[in-house]
């Protein structure tokens, strides 16, 4: 497969250079909001903060992995920046561009490198397709390649993703699970794209086709120079595919490091909670295990202060009312939590707690 | 054995045909199964080892679909001891769940039959059942009371435009001998709801299922299966749905009151690191048969089947840093159409000579070790 389309981006625009890296996306405080509407009117009576301040980036050819428990924006992220969703707030920037600020022309140029890959590849394929023309058809339209290469290019991309040229003709209902992500794959990267969002792509798997699809992945990283967004509840497998991991709670990043970093000593009391509860296939293993008491409160009626607070076995007072800073605790490590506050920022921290409040009585409001 | 043609695709006619047999077949299990005053002496048996709460021996359980006979579970033998986890694990299709619902005797029926093999439920004072052949009457007074079964998803066992006591205590009556109150009755709910981790049960007790979290709802469904203190649990991926931190709190809570009550957990995941959490002994299943089987340890360090160590490989583990995930080659043989040699030869990297030869027979290889796999043949524990 030839790269030159590949490159179209990045020789009009200047690459950006922060602190000399090649970020090819930034996301920088995020928000994205849903209104709920009620009352006979239909009016706004509510928001789902399910993106509520989102700073991150992601290096060129590398994989981010997101996870944090479902409904607490990671889907919602992956879409907004793909644009599927409108923002409330933030930047969301592309090869250093704002992706909101393009117009539709721009818009529709800028698609094909930004591709999408979902949990569940059947619902996602048309079953009135044959898998030829599901993967050809946006080649076609978005003149990925010449017409006299089109046939050769797509049984290309098939056979690097482990499918055949017979399968052209058969429908997605002729195929496994697996084989259908396979389609998907091949879908997203027939068009050439730089950039794919992974939104808990081997969740519906079995292990050992989860291994396939994984493999592939990475292959197709390594081949392509592709950088990935990798969404997954499940931790083992972020582990494994992930260079950075980004955790979430209710709507905020609460940490971001590189993966070791992150695995090896995390910083945020959810980060260490969510961790710790990761079965281990060792039936000796001495768990040591921080058990969550009770449930993630409503994106809609999120906890003052730390959204954490209700649930954290190390709640301070200052944490029921300010609102932590996302700070760099160590080089590349990134956290929201008062415990790593400087004398300063808990100064600042402690002007939320009212006069009046209550003596500190340690844990949960 | 149908006659294909070359796509593989029957015609309406070999369709048809296939149909009118398994009608005939189906028709006649369903007679048995349906007769009143059965007398006991037909399905009356006994433990073949006291100690255990279920005992299945050679278990076949075939689906007659149109399109010829499903074997989804072969010839599965494994024992569930008193007061112990069993945990089952094999990828999707390969019969978990069809060999806990035929203790239940809740396949999908017609269709759905044990054509084969007994199932022993130990139900105390030296007397055990044959639920393969006990009737509909009889299974129905044994579920819920001696075994009962927790499942994925907790809407499937809630329905949704009951309150949450209502429903657990229709499961009470159910199987009331005692003849209570309406007031013990909602102590009894009240009593279940505070023992699996539910703070707010005076609450809860009013809700309705779609008030409560997934985590809460598997916390009620496992309060109604808990309602009549049965002996033996079947968890069938019961928190494959739910959150690692949620899994985390339900696994603690199945624990628990699994050491409270002495009952036993059949233990049904596709998840290797759950099954090491849970479980006493392992079962490993795969294309409808028991491949290994042992204690968690026999199984996690010292791994025989070629299958399982592919298993175990496939799966990313937390800081254990590999380039590549071990995959398996191949995929699991048609259930329709079963080989005649060992049904994992066409993905094993393993193989020996002896593998085109008939299905291998199980081998012991410890104490508490079994295999199904000709590389240990000749290497059985003495
Ligand atoms: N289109 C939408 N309209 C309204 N609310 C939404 C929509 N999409 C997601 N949400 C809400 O936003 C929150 C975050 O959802 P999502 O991003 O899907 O979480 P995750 O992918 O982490 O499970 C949830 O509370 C969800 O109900
Ligand atoms: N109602 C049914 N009709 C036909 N085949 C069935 C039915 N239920 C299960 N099967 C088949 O039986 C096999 C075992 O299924 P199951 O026990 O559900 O697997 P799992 O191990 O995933 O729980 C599969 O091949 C499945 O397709
Ligand atoms: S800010 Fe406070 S409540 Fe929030 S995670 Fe840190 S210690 Fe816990
Ligand atoms: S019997 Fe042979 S083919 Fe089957 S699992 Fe063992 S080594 Fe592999
Ligand atoms: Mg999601
Ligand atoms: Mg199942």
């Amino acid at each position: 497969m030839s790269n030159t389309n590949q490159n179209d981006l990045r020789e009009n625009q200047a690459i950006p250079t922060v602190d000399g890296e090649d970020y090819l996306l930034e996301v920088k405080n995020l928000v994205k909001y849903f209104p709920i509407k009620g009352g006979f009117f239909g009016r706004t009576v509510g928001q789902v903060k399910a993106v509520d301040g989102v700073s991150f980036h992601i290096k060129r050819g590398t994989t981010m992995g997101l996870v944090g428990e479902s409904g607490c924006g990671k889907s919602t992220i992956g879409r907004t920046i793909l644009r599927l969703h409108d923002k409330t707030s933030g930047q969301v920037l592309f090869n250093g561009q704002d992706i909101f600020s393009l117009s539709s022309s721009e818009l529709r140029k800028l698609r094909p490198k930004l591709q999408i890959i979902f949990q569940d590849p059947y619902s996602s394929l048309s079953p009135r397709l044959p898998v030829g023309e599901i993967i050809g058809e946006a080649v076609r339209e978005h003149n990925i390649v010449p017409a006299a290469e089109f046939d050769d290019y797509i049984t290309d991309i098939m056979k690097q993703c482990g499918l055949q040229e017979f399968h052209k003709d058969r429908y997605p209902h002729e195929f496994s699970g697996g084989q259908r992500q396979r389609i998907c794959i091949a879908r997203a990267l027939a068009l050439k794209p730089e950039f794919i969002l992974c939104d808990e792509p081997v969740s519906a798997l079995d292990v050992s086709i989860q291994a396939q699809i994984i493999n592939l992945l990475r292959e197709l990283q390594k081949n392509f120079g592709l950088t990935y967004l990798f969404i997954s509840h499940d931790l083992s497998v972020v582990e494994h595919i992930s260079d950075t991991v980004g955790v979430m709670y209710l709507g905020n990043m609460v940490e971001f490091a590189e993966t070791e970093k992150i695995f090896d000593h995390p910083l945020h009391p959810y980060t260490q909670a969510l961790f710790s509860a990761i079965p281990v296939p060792d039936p000796n293993y001495k768990m040591d295990r921080i058990v969550l008491e009770g449930s993630i409160p409503s994106p809609a009626n999120p906890p003052a202060g730390c959204k954490f607070h209700t649930r954290c076995s190390k709640c301070m007072e200052v944490c029921k009312y300010a609102v932590p800073n996302w700070k760099e605790v160590e080089p590349g490590h990134f956290c929201a939590c008062h415990l790593y506050n400087d004398a300063q920022e808990q100064a600042e921290a402690e002007q939320a707690i009212p006069a009046q409040a209550p003596a500190a009585d340690g844990k949960k409001a | 054995m149908a006659k294909k043609k070359n796509d593989g695709y029957l015609s309406a006619k070999e369709s048809r045909r296939i149909s009118r047999e398994n009608r005939k077949i189906t028709n006649a299990y369903e007679k048995a199964r349906k007769r009143k005053n059965v007398p006991e002496s037909e399905y009356l048996t006994t433990m073949h080892d006291p100690n255990n709460a279920v005992e299945f021996d050679n278990l076949h359980s075939y689906f007659f679909t149109d399109t010829g006979v499903v074997r989804a579970v072969d010839g599965v033998s494994f024992n569930v001891p008193i007061g112990k986890t069993v945990g089952v694990v094999g990828e999707s299709g390969c019969g978990k769940s069809v060999t806990s619902l035929s203790l239940m005797q809740l396949l999908q029926r017609p269709q759905g039959q044990t054509v084969e093999g007994e199932i022993r439920l130990n139900i105390g004072g030296n007397k055990a059942y044959d639920v393969t052949k006990a009737p509909n009457s009889v299974m129905q007074k044994l579920r819920g009371n001696y075994v009962s079964m927790i499942f994925q998803e907790p809407m499937t066992a809630l329905n949704p435009v009951f309150r949450i006591g209502e429903q657990i205590e229709e499961v009470l009556k159910l199987h009331d001998d005692d003849h209570r109150t309406e007031e013990q009755f909602k102590a009894r709910t009240i009593e279940l709801l505070e023992m699996v981790g539910i703070a707010n049960s005076e609450g809860v007790y009013r809700m309705y299922p779609h008030e409560l979290s997934g985590g809460m709802r598997q916390r009620v469904v496992i309060a109604m299966a808990l309602a009549c203190n049965p002996r033996i649990i079947i968890a069938d991926e019961p928190t494959t749905a739910l959150d690692v931190t949620i899994q985390a709190q339900i696994l603690d809570l199945l624990r628990q009151l699994k050491n409270k009550t002495n009952s036993s957990i059949m233990f049904i995941t596709h998840d290797l690191g759950v099954i090491a959490e849970m479980a006493d002994y392992v079962v490993v299943m795969y294309a409808g048969r028991v491949v290994e089987k042992g204690t968690a340890e026999d199984i996690f360090y010292h791994p025989a089947h070629p299958y399982t160590i592919g298993l175990m490989n496939s799966k990313p583990v937390v800081g254990k840093k590999v380039d590549e995930l071990y995959s398996i080659p191949g995929k699991v043989p048609n259930p329709i159409n079963m080989p005649k040699y060992c049904y994992f030869r066409d993905r094993c990297e393993m193989c020996v000579e002896q593998c085109s030869g008939e299905y291998p027979k199980e081998i012991q290889i410890s104490d508490t070790h079994f295999v199904s796999c000709y590389r240990f043949d000749g290497k059985e524990a003495k």
